[in-house]
This record gives structure tokens, C-alpha cells and sequence, in this order.
């Protein structure tokens, strides 16, 4: 039972888990404990100076400016200026640690991220919008990059801040204090509600956002299609909706988070009310000096800019978690292929292949192919034919493990391919695909991936036996010349051609051809034809062709239908058989009615110089 | 800050709500700056002369000046947002209706993944500066000089202390600011190459897969991962020299404020509730700077971001529509190439040179060369993907140039190489050329590319959903939709390249027959791996090397070019074969 496994879909009613990502995130800095701690020692003597700054300021109005101590009061300004120096430094190094702590986090997010991505199978990607994918990949890391860059150093020193600030409150007047905390409970109750509203919008903003780069990933990989059809105008319409919802869905997001920061403002204001009217009453009463409440007017002033900064912060913390979210969720994906705990090493592959009642569909429900058994000894060259849609390139596909087997299994030298690591067993294999995929880089770089070590000769080497290496020659910076995602200019041929220089470069023990020459003009076929029959010799081969030479020098052929295996053997004594096979063969090979001309006109025309071509 | 600017221009078409957020920002302001007046008050009037009266007055007041700068906070926050949001999703419009109009030449060379970040993270960066950046730096304005000249009315001794600090913050600012704009367009940079090979991993994961490269492009990934962590360090680093400096002469003014200030309480030159208001004020005129510096890094950051927007939205398409291009009028289908020339921007050779050949409306004209011979840059040409940088093509008796790009393409019909399809239902897919067409006609093309059964063999039939997250298509009946979606916008000029090369023989035979009625009265391109096609064209073309260096029938140059003939010997040699093998065995 595997099935496909989706990332899991974020419902915007999900309950709200903030602190479980929260404490995950905060999991992460784990590694960086003693920058953390650094950061944390610097934001404590910040924190202690903005509370003896206040309490200095305080002194120096009620003790000396109200008394007229002119010499109390220089000494206690440039004790004031020494704070603040420390107070700078510290600040320096409690943002930059603090910054650096949060970008390494980053870093490491990214790498698993990409580590994730690697350990994917096929058919995931395959079935997940890319576009979405990547907006996970970037835009949700990047917004919890905004987070750990502005966010983060700020909240905590402001944190700590506030507990500086709270406890030289409390040195001077306990009461006036307790009048400046009595807002406090309001303040947790209104972030609570704004929270479970500012979450839920915040979502909406991540997953739309991921449809946005979703059409656009597809709209700008299938750009040329869409001009061929005068299709940009319903394009850009489409796009636009898209667009428009993740513009909407930020707009209601901040409409949130825009009426918190006031409302935290207007609380803050009340307390200060608070304070003057009962701070004004005790010193009516007598019971405090008049310095006294004016020094806690300044201070109710300092206990509310690091809650201000808290608050501007939490919209910023709350698009992060929501990013978070789904990061998370990314990376919790289960896999579809694993490598159990004990898999060993494929050792050296000799190169026979067993198929065993092999069964697999992409959905459970409707298999692809149905109890496939065969045997391919080392060295042996099958061919697989079959109509479109028989499953040919899944099995080619089952063999490299791109998918696993629902029933049945992959024999390669006794071993089942599940029970050997990944790695190993690709590393051996060779692969040509229909769609040639290329990388953003030189043409040298490209060749190479097939055997990273490969030194240039080798290079060359195979790109000529791929007869890749004229036309390699003939661009402006030969084999350095950069090539554009999926091979820029190149034409699907030459992208083709290089592609088999690199499977031919990895020199595999088994190789797989999907009709990697159906789209190379004749002339280079036959060349190419030369070189892969010499790539052939000694491995184990699955080749999806159409040509004939390829199905007629193959020591087996399978004959695939409709998921099933329907008939095997040598081309000679599957034309015999006159069942599938020879039908194809008819029909792919070989129309009567224009080979009889066909015959005669080619046997004059170009009889004589046949040898001398060969 | 040219590209910044010309960003601003987007804000236009949300001036009521940019206007209205700048006045409720300016509100609020004008709000703060009579906060520490009231504080003032309270102490001069309320506390030191022990007035309970006037205390709680104040106390009010002050509520009640707080209440309304809530509401006015909160619509400048939104409309705020509003506005940014707007000209984001119009910069987002833009940059995707120049794409959808450049020509082949730029996506060939474009990555996928440099246009995300500039569509995602650069607009976002430009928003952000529009947004929070540009209406503080409004707030932060106001503040600045209502703070001084409340100040300057309450004392201008003590002032003139406070502007002391002014120069120096100043000077930090500038430099903070010049320095961090190339650090931050690296950043860009960096996260774009990052995000280039995450996308390649995606796409190309069969082959990383296949050469079993999981470690390889772990290190590609981790190697440019660790370079961008260098710079965000260089960006943290940056901040942290400036942010405190600046924070810290700021507490030097307060602390400069109160010394002399206190004096002059004590020599009875000033209130007490007034030296009060005056430290309130300096945490006014702090803020302001902060925010300067703030809206300063982000506008540095938002020119490198603009800059890269305005590159996609100022790309030249080589491919342009002449000011006075009239729609090419229905057509007969003749296609004339005259002395065509192309070669790729940057490229030192051409592609084709010098190409002369003349199709008659209806023929058939079969491409025939080696890979790289320049088969499909022929093609190409026709619709208009590239421009020739040589000669010119007519259509009819129309230089294609001289007419509106729809109308040509929308004569042309074209089955690419790559058969791409779109997340959608299969009918979308195949009406993506006309989506206004009946399901009766779809079903007609689909039935004429030999694609119908397998469609109603699906479980939703025509409305089963292809693409990503879609039910997988094998590459013949991916290509067979691609063909009925040619087909569907009934074409005078039908383009086919290399269409059935994935198809298996017996559909390909049914396609063949198929199109075979379909060419008929179309001008045909066809570039054919197929001898019969090969045979039965009206003109066949050799190219070698970019260069036309045969045409004619097949009869004519079966006489005439060699290259021909080794053409179809590479080809018949196969058959040839083949024959005798028949022969053989129908002969046991």
C-alpha cells in the first residue's frame, strides 16, 4: 500500500498550533545555544540600562532638578551617558548575535529543505504543483527570514526590556507599579483575539501566494506554447485572478493586524490616564512625592515602546509561523522511497534482471502494469514495444526505481532493488529519457554530470562517441558555452545527442533508452545508432524503440498492452507468431503499398553508394 | 533611486486611498505631537500644583486624543496596505504580460526561477518600501518638524542643544545607506541562483535521480546556501554598526536636555513640565531618524528590486508589432521566403542564411537536414517567435512583419516539438487556442488526431484533469492532444515538428492518414522523419548547415542532389532491410 501522499492541506480553520511551530523554530536555534546565549547575556545589560536610564532620569528630576542640586545632578548625567554607552554596545551585539543565530537557522533551513527535496520520489513531484512547491521553498522561507532579520532580535531584547523596566518600577513605588501593570492582562487578551483572526487570514495569504507561482511556473514554462495559440490575453486574465485573490487575502490579513497596533496604542494611552489620575491622587493624598508620578509618567512611556515593538513585530511573527506552517509541512512529508535502516550496498552490477508478477499503478485503483514477469540476463539487449499508453516507460521506470512495485518486485543479481540503498543502485544505471533535461551551465559541465571526476578528454570522448562533438564545435564557445535552462537554443536533437554523451560518459552496468532516438534526423541516427550498439555490448540494456535495427539485434523482445505483458521473444519468432508484434511491425515498418515503389526507385537510386556510407 | 521612482508612478491608480492613508498618517502624527503637550499640562497644571480637577481632564483628554489616533491608525495601516497591495498586483500584471509577449529569444535564455524571485520576492521589496517606507517617511517628516518647533517655541536654547545631534546622525545615515545597497542587490542575487537550482531539481528530478546526483546537488545548493549566509551576515553586520550609533547619540541629546535643561529649571529659566515635554519630544525626533534610516535601507533595497523588475518590464521583444500594423485579412496560404537570414543575439553565426523558397497556398513543404541544420529555426519564423535578421518572409502578398502578430498567428497552426499541456481538463487543453469552441468540435479534432478513445477511456472523459497534479499522459497521447489543439483553430498554415516522433507506429499511422485529409488546402510545414510524407510533398527542402542546398520534388532531386540521396539512404537503408526480411519470411 503506498498510494500518493500530498502535502498536507492547510484548511485556514485548522486550530491554532502557534506554539508548537513556535517551539519547533525556536528547536532550531539548538546549535547556535552559545551565540543565543551571548545574545542573551548583551540583551540583559541592554535591558538593565534601559531600566537605569529611567530610573537615573527619574532621580535627577525629583532629586536634584526639584532640590536645585546643580553638582547631583552632572554627576547623575554623565553616570546617564556611561549607561547609555553600555547600553549602545550592548545593543550592537545583542542584534548582531541574535541576527546571526537566526540566519544560520535560515541556512539550515534551506538545507534540509533541499535535502527534503532530493529525498522525494518522482511521482510526488511529479503529481505536486511545482510552482507551489518552489513558493514553500522560497517565498515561505523567505518570510521567515523577515522574521528572524528584523523580528526576532528585536521581540526578545524588547522582552527583556520590559522586565528591566518593570522591576525599576517596582524599586521605586510598588503601588504606581502595580497601576501600570493593571493593563497588562487586557493587552494578552486582545493579542489572543487577534491572533486566532490574524492566523487564520495569514494562511490564506501563504496558500495563495503558492498559487501564484504556481501559474506562474506553468504559464512561463509553457510560454512558447501559449504565443503559438494567441493565448496571452486569457493567460494574463487567469493570472490576474490568481493575483488578485493573494492581493485580497493580504489586504484582509492586514486590515487585522492594522487595527491591532492601534488598539495596543489606545491601551497604553488608558494606562498612562491611570497613572497621572492615581499617581496625581497619591500625591494629593501626600503619600508620594510630585517627582515621583512624573518620573513613572516617563516610565509608563518606557514600558510601552518595547510592547509597541512586540506588537509591529507580530504581524511580521505571525506571516512567519504561517510560512513556518508549511515548511513543516513540506518536510514532514512522508517519503514514498526509503531506504530502511538496514539496506546494504548494491555491489558491482553484473546486470541480471529479474522481473517477478510485477503490479503497479499511480493510483491504487488503476494499475498501469499487471503481473509483469521477465528475465534479462547480463549483457542482453531488450527491447520494448507496445502501443502509446502500454507502460512501457513505467516499466523502464520501475526498473531505476523511480516508483516501487505494488506487488511483485525488482530482482537485479538476486537482490531486490528495494533492499539495496538508492544511491547505489542508480549510480550503476545509465539513463536516456524522451525529454532531454538540461542544466543551466556549460555544455562541459553538462556532459560531466554523468561521472563528476570525468577529466576533459573523457569529455570529449564520449561527447564524440555520441557525435555530439561537431556541432559542440561548431557553437561560439564550444564546449564552455552556457547553456540557458533546458538547453536554450539548442535544438531537441542536439539536447538529445547530449544526453547520450552523458549516459555514455557515466558508463553504466545497466542502461535504459526511452526512445531517445526518435527525434534525431536519420543521418545522425545511424551514427548514433553506432555508438549506443557499442555502448549495448556488455550491460544489460531496456530500450523503448522504434527503430528496427534496434528490435531486430535485441536479444529479446517484450511485447507490452495495456499493462500486460502480452508477448516475448526474438523479433524472428514473435513474427512468426503473427500476433501483436507482427502487427505492429506491419504497420511501423513496413506499408506495402508504398514499399513496393519505395523498393524499386531506392534500389536505383541509391544502391551504388550504399557501401561506400557503411 | 530611478528605478524606485519609477515604481512610485504605479501608485496612481490608488491615489484616493494613497492620499487618504497619507492624511491619516499625518493625523496621527499631528496626534503624538500633542501628547507630551498634554503631559505637560498635566504636570505643570495638574501635578506640581496638586489639582485633581485639572488632572483627570487631562487624563481624558488624553484618552480621548488616543481613541481618535487609534482610528486613525488603523486606516492608514489599511489603506495603506491597500495601495501597496495594488501596485503589487499591478507590477505582478505588468512583468507577466511582458513575458507572455516576449519573444522565444528571451525565454531561451531566461531562467524560470530568476523570473519567480523578481515576481515574488523583488515586487514584495518594492511593496514593502511603498507601504511601510514611504508613508513613515510622510509620518516621519512631520514629526521631525512639528517636534522642532514645539521645541523651539518652548525653548530655543534647549533646541539648539537638541540640533546639535542632528549633523552627526545625518552623516551616519548616508553612509549606512550607501553601503548597504550593494550588499542587498548580492542578496538578490544570491537567493535568485538559489532558487534557480532548487527549480532545476524539480524539474529535471528524473535525471538527477537517474545519475544519482542527490549528493552533487546537495553540495551546488549548499555551496551558493552558505555564500548567501555570508551576505545576510555582511547585511547584519552592516545594521548592527549603524542602528546603535545612531541610538546612541540620540540618548546623548536626552542626556545633554536634561543637564542644561535641569539648570535652567533650577535657575527658574524653565517648568518642570515643560523639560518633561522636551524629552518627550526628543524621543519624537529619535524616531523619526530611525525610521529614515529604515525607510532609507529599505528604499536601497527596493532600487535594486525595482531595477530588476524594470529589466523583465523593459526587456526590447526583438519581436515587435510595427505602430501601424493592420491585421493580416484572411489568407490563401502562399509562403514566400526571401534571402531569409537568422542568427541568435550574442550568437557570431548564422542559424540560416540566405534562404529563397516559395510555398504555394496548399503544398506540402517536407524540412529535411541534420540535427542543428536549422529545420526548426524555419519554422519558428513563420508565426513570428523570432524575427529575421535577414531578408524578409512574406505571407500572401504581406511582408509577416507589417501585420499585427494575432492575426498571423492566429492562421497558423503549431505542433512544437514539446508537447506541452497545462494543469486543466483535457478539453481545456485541447480548446487552448479557441476556448470559445463547441465540445462537438473538440471531439471532432481530438477524433482527427487519433486522441478521442483513449480520452473517453477516462473515467471523466473530456473533463478528466490533466497536467500537474492531473492524471499522467504518455508522451504519444500527450502529443496527439497537441495536435488536435492545432488542429481545433483550423489553420491556413499548419506547422508540424517532429510531431509524431513519440507516438507508436500504429497511432502514428492513424495520425499520418489523418492529417494526410487535414493538409489539404493548408500550406504545410512539415519537418518528417517519415519517407511517405517525405515523398508525397509538393517541395522538399535540404538544409545543410543553415543553408538551403537543395529543393525540389522528390522526383527531381532524386536526380539531382547527392545529399538527398544520402539522406534517404540512411533511411531506406534501414528499409531495404527491412524488405528483404519481409521477403523472407513471407516466403516461408
Amino acid at each position: 500500500m503506498m498510494g500518493h501522499r500530498k502535502i498536507g492541506e492547510t484548511s485556514d480553520e485548522k486550530p491554532i498550533d502557534t506554539s508548537k511551530v513556535v517551539l519547533r523554530l525556536v528547536r532550531y536555534l539548538r546549535p547556535y545555544w552559545k551565540m543565543v546565549s551571548v545574545a542573551l547575556g548583551f540583551t540583559l545589560i541592554n535591558a538593565v540600562s534601559q531600566g537605569v536610564g529611567p530610573f537615573l532620569i527619574g532621580k535627577a528630576i525629583d532629586g536634584f532638578i526639584s532640590q536645585g542640586d546643580k553638582a547631583g545632578l552632572s554627576q547623575t548625567m554623565l553616570l546617564l551617558a556611561v549607561v547609555y554607552l553600555a547600553g549602545m554596545l550592548a545593543m550592537r551585539y545583542q542584534i548582531y548575535y541574535m541576527s546571526l543565530a537566526g540566519q544560520n537557522v535560515l541556512s539550515d533551513l534551506r538545507a534540509q529543505v533541499i535535502d527534503k527535496v532530493e529525498l522525494l520520489s518522482l511521482q510526488f513531484v511529479e503529481k505536486e504543483e511545482s510552482g507551489d512547491l518552489m513558493s514553500r521553498l522560497v517565498n515561505d522561507i523567505d518570510a521567515i527570514n523577515s522574521f528572524f532579520s528584523q523580528g526576532l532580535a528585536q521581540s526578545v531584547g524588547s522582552l527583556f526590556a520590559l522586565v528591566g523596566i518593570v522591576i525599576a518600577m517596582f524599586a521605586i513605588n510598588w503601588m504606581l507599579s502595580l497601576a501600570v501593570l493593571i493593563i497588562v492582562p487586557l493587552m494578552f487578551l486582545a493579542t489572543n483575539i487577534f491572533s486566532r483572526f490574524a492566523r487564520r487570514a495569514f494562511r490564506k495569504t501563504r496558500t495563495t501566494i503558492g498559487d501564484v507561482s504556481a501559474g506562474l511556473q506553468e504559464e512561463l514554462g509553457g510560454v512558447r506554447v501559449a504565443q503559438a495559440f494567441n493565448r496571452s490575453d486569457i493567460n494574463i486574465r487567469r493570472f490576474m485572478e490568481r493575483n488578485r485573490a493573494n492581493r485580497d487575502a493580504n489586504v484582509s490579513a492586514n486590515a487585522i493586524t492594522s487595527a491591532f497596533a492601534p488598539a495596543m496604542d489606545v491601551l497604553s494611552t488608558i494606562d498612562t490616564a491611570i497613572v497621572a489620575g492615581f499617581g496625581g491622587f497619591l500625591a494629593v493624598q501626600g503619600i508620594i512625592s510630585v517627582g515621583t508620578v512624573v518620573a513613572f509618567l516617563q516610565y509608563v512611556q518606557n514600558f510601552f515602546r518595547p510592547i509597541q515593538t512586540v506588537s509591529r513585530m507580530w504581524t511580521v511573527a505571525q506571516s512567519a509561523f504561517a510560512a513556518a506552517e508549511r515548511v513543516f509541512e513540506l518536510l514532514d512529508t512522508p517519503l514514498d522511497i526509503t531506504d530502511p535502516a538496514d539496506t546494504k550496498e548494491m555491489p558491482q552490477i553484473k546486470g541480471h534482471v529479474i522481473l517477478r508478477e510485477m503490479s503497479f499503478g499511480y493510483d491504487e485503483s488503476d494499475l498501469v502494469l499487471e503481473g509483469i514477469s521477465l528475465e534479462a540476463m547480463p549483457g542482453q539487449t531488450a527491447a520494448i514495444v507496445g502501443p502509446t499508453g502500454a507502460g512501457k516507460t513505467t516499466l523502464v521506470s520501475l526498473i531505476a526505481r523511480f516508483y516501487d512495485v505494488h506487488e511483485g518486485a525488482v530482482i537485479i543479481d538476486g537482490f531486490d532493488v528495494r533492499s539495496v540503498t538508492q544511491h547505489s543502485l542508480r549510480s550503476q544505471m545509465g539513463l536516456v529519457t524522451q525529454d532531454p533535461f538540461l542544466f543551466s551551465g556549460s555544455v562541459m559541465e553538462n556532459i560531466r554530470y554523468g561521472k563528476l571526476e570525468a577529466s576533459e578528454e573523457e569529455v570529449y570522448e564520449a561527447a564524440k562517441a555520441a557525435n555530439a562533438h561537431n556541432f559542440i564545435k561548431r557553437m561560439p564557445q564550444g564546449y564552455e558555452t552556457l547553456l540557458g535552462e533546458r538547453g536554450g537554443t539548442l535544438s531537441q536533437g542536439q539536447r538529445q545527442l547530449l544526453s547520450i554523451a552523458r549516459a555514455i560518459l557515466a558508463n553504466p552496468r545497466i542502461l535504459i533508452l526511452d526512445e531517445a532516438t526518435a527525434s534525431i534526423d536519420t543521418r545522425t541516427e545511424v551514427l548514433i545508432q553506432k555508438a549506443l550498439n557499442k555502448l549495448l555490448e556488455g550491460r544489460t540494456s531496456f530500450v523503448i524503440a522504434h527503430r528496427l535495427s534496434t528490435v531486430r539485434n535485441a536479444d529479446q523482445v517484450i511485447v507490452l498492452d495495456e499493462g500486460k505483458l502480452v508477448e516475448q521473444g526474438t523479433h524472428d519468432s514473435l513474427l512468426k507468431l503473427g500476433g501483436l508484434y507482427a502487427d505492429l511491425y506491419q504497420r511501423q515498418f513496413y506499408s506495402p503499398e508504398a514499399a513496393q515503389e519505395d523498393e524499386k526507385e531506392t534500389k536505383l537510386a541509391i544502391g551504388p553508394s550504399f557501401s561506400a556510407a557503411d | 533611486m530611478k528605478s524606485v521612482s519609477r515604481a512610485l508612478v504605479y501608485l496612481r491608480n490608488y491615489w484616493p486611498t494613497a492620499v487618504g492613508g497619507a492624511a491619516a498618517l499625518t493625523l496621527v502624527s499631528l496626534a503624538n505631537l500633542a501628547t507630551p503637550q498634554l503631559l505637560r499640562l498635566l504636570i505643570d497644571r495638574g501635578i506640581t500644583p496638586l489639582d485633581m480637577q485639572w488632572i483627570l481632564w487631562i487624563a481624558l483628554a488624553l484618552v480621548a486624543v488616543a481613541l481618535i489616533k487609534g482610528i486613525f491608525n488603523f486606516l492608514q495601516g489599511y489603506w495603506g496596505e491597500v495601495t501597496s497591495q495594488g501596485v503589487a498586483y499591478d507590477l505582478r500584471n505588468v512583468i507577466f504580460e511582458k513575458l507572455q509577449s516576449l519573444s522565444f529569444s528571451y525565454h531561451d535564455q531566461a531562467q524560470t526561477g530568476r523570473l519567480m524571485t523578481r515576481m515574488t520576492s523583488d515586487v514584495e521589496l518594492v511593496r514593502t518600501f511603498i507601504g511601510m517606507g514611504l508613508l513613515q517617511l510622510i509620518s516621519a517628516l512631520v514629526m521631525l518638524f512639528g517636534s522642532l518647533i514645539l521645541m523651539f517655541m518652548m525653548s530655543w536654547k534647549l533646541t539648539l542643544v537638541v540640533m546639535l545631534m542632528i549633523p552627526f546622525i545625518v552623516v551616519i545615515m548616508i553612509v549606512f545607506i550607501r553601503q548597504i545597497m550593494p550588499i542587498s542587490k548580492r542578496v538578490q542575487r544570491k537567493l535568485g541562483s538559489l532558487n534557480t537550482i532548487l527549480q532545476e531539481n524539480l524539474a529535471g528530478m528524473r535525471v538527477v535521480k537517474a545519475f544519482a546526483r542527490e549528493e552533487f546537488e546537495k553540495e551546488r545548493y549548499k555551496n551558493k546556501n552558505v555564500e548567501l549566509l555570508d551576505e545576510n551576515v555582511n547585511l547584519v553586520r552592516l545594521f548592527t554598526t549603524f542602528f546603535p550609533s545612531i541610538f546612541f547619540i540620540a540618548n546623548l541629546a536626552v542626556v545633554a536636555v536634561l543637564w542644561f535643561g535641569g539648570f535652567q529649571v533650577i535657575d527658574d529659566q524653565l517648568s518642570l513640565g515643560q523639560l518633561v515635554a522636551f524629552t518627550g519630544y526628543l524621543g519624537f525626533l529619535l524616531m523619526p531618524m530611525f525610521i529614515m534610516g529604515m525607510v532609507g535601507a529599505s528604499m536601497s533595497r527596493a532600487e535594486a528590486s525595482s531595477q530588476r523588475i524594470f529589466e523583465v518590464i523593459d526587456a526590447e521583444s526583438e519581436v515587435q508589432e510595427k505602430p501601424d500594423a493592420s491585421p493580416l485579412p484572411p489568407i490563401r496560404g502562399e509562403v514566400g521566403f526571401d534571402q531569409v537570414s537568422f542568427r541568435y543575439i550574442g550568437a557570431e553565426q548564422d542559424v540560416i542564411s540566405k534562404l529563397t523558397f516559395t510555398a504555394k497556398p496548399g503544398q506540402t513543404i517536407a524540412i529535411l537536414g541534420e540535427t542543428g541544420s536549422g529545420k526548426s529555426t524555419i519554422i519558428n519564423l513563420i508565426p513570428r517567435f523570432y524575427d529575421v535578421t535577414g531578408g524578409k518572409i512574406m505571407v500572401d502578398q504581406y511582408d509577416i512583419r507589417d501585420v499585427t502578430i494575432d492575426s498571423l498567428r492566429k492562421q497558423v497552426g503549431i505542433v512544437l516539438q514539446e508537447t506541452t499541456l497545462f494543469s486543466g481538463t483535457i478539453r481545456e487543453n485541447i480548446a487552448y487556442g479557441k476556448p470559445e469552441a463547441k465540445l462537438m468540435d473538440i471531439q471532432s479534432a481530438a477524433q482527427a488526431a487519433q486522441a478521442h478513445e483513449f480520452i473517453i477511456d477516462y473515467p471523466g472523459g473530456y473533463d478528466t484533469v490533466v497536467g500537474e497534479r492531473g492524471v499522467g499522459l504518455s508522451g504519444g497521447q500527450k502529443q496527439r492532444i497537441a495536435i488536435a489543439r492545432a488542429l481545433l483553430v483550423d489553420p491556413k498554415i499548419l506547422i508540424l515538428d517532429d510531431s509524431t516522433s513519440s507516438v507508436d507506429a500504429e497511432t502514428e499511422y492513424k495520425i499520418q492518414a489523418a492529417l494526410e485529409e487535414l493538409m489539404v488546402g493548408r500550406t504545410s510545414f512539415i519537418i518528417a522523419q517519415r519517407i511517405s510524407t517525405v515523398r508525397n510533398a509538393d517541395l522538399i527542402l535540404i538544409l545543410e548547415q543553415g543553408e538551403l542546398v537543395a529543393q525540389g520534388r522528390h522526383e527531381d532531386l532524386m536526380q539531382t542532389s547527392e545529399l538527398y540521396a544520402e539522406i534517404l539512404e540512411t533511411q531506406f537503408g534501414d528499409r531495404s532491410e527491412l524488405i528483404s526480411v519481409v521477403e523472407e519470411e513471407m516466403a516461408l
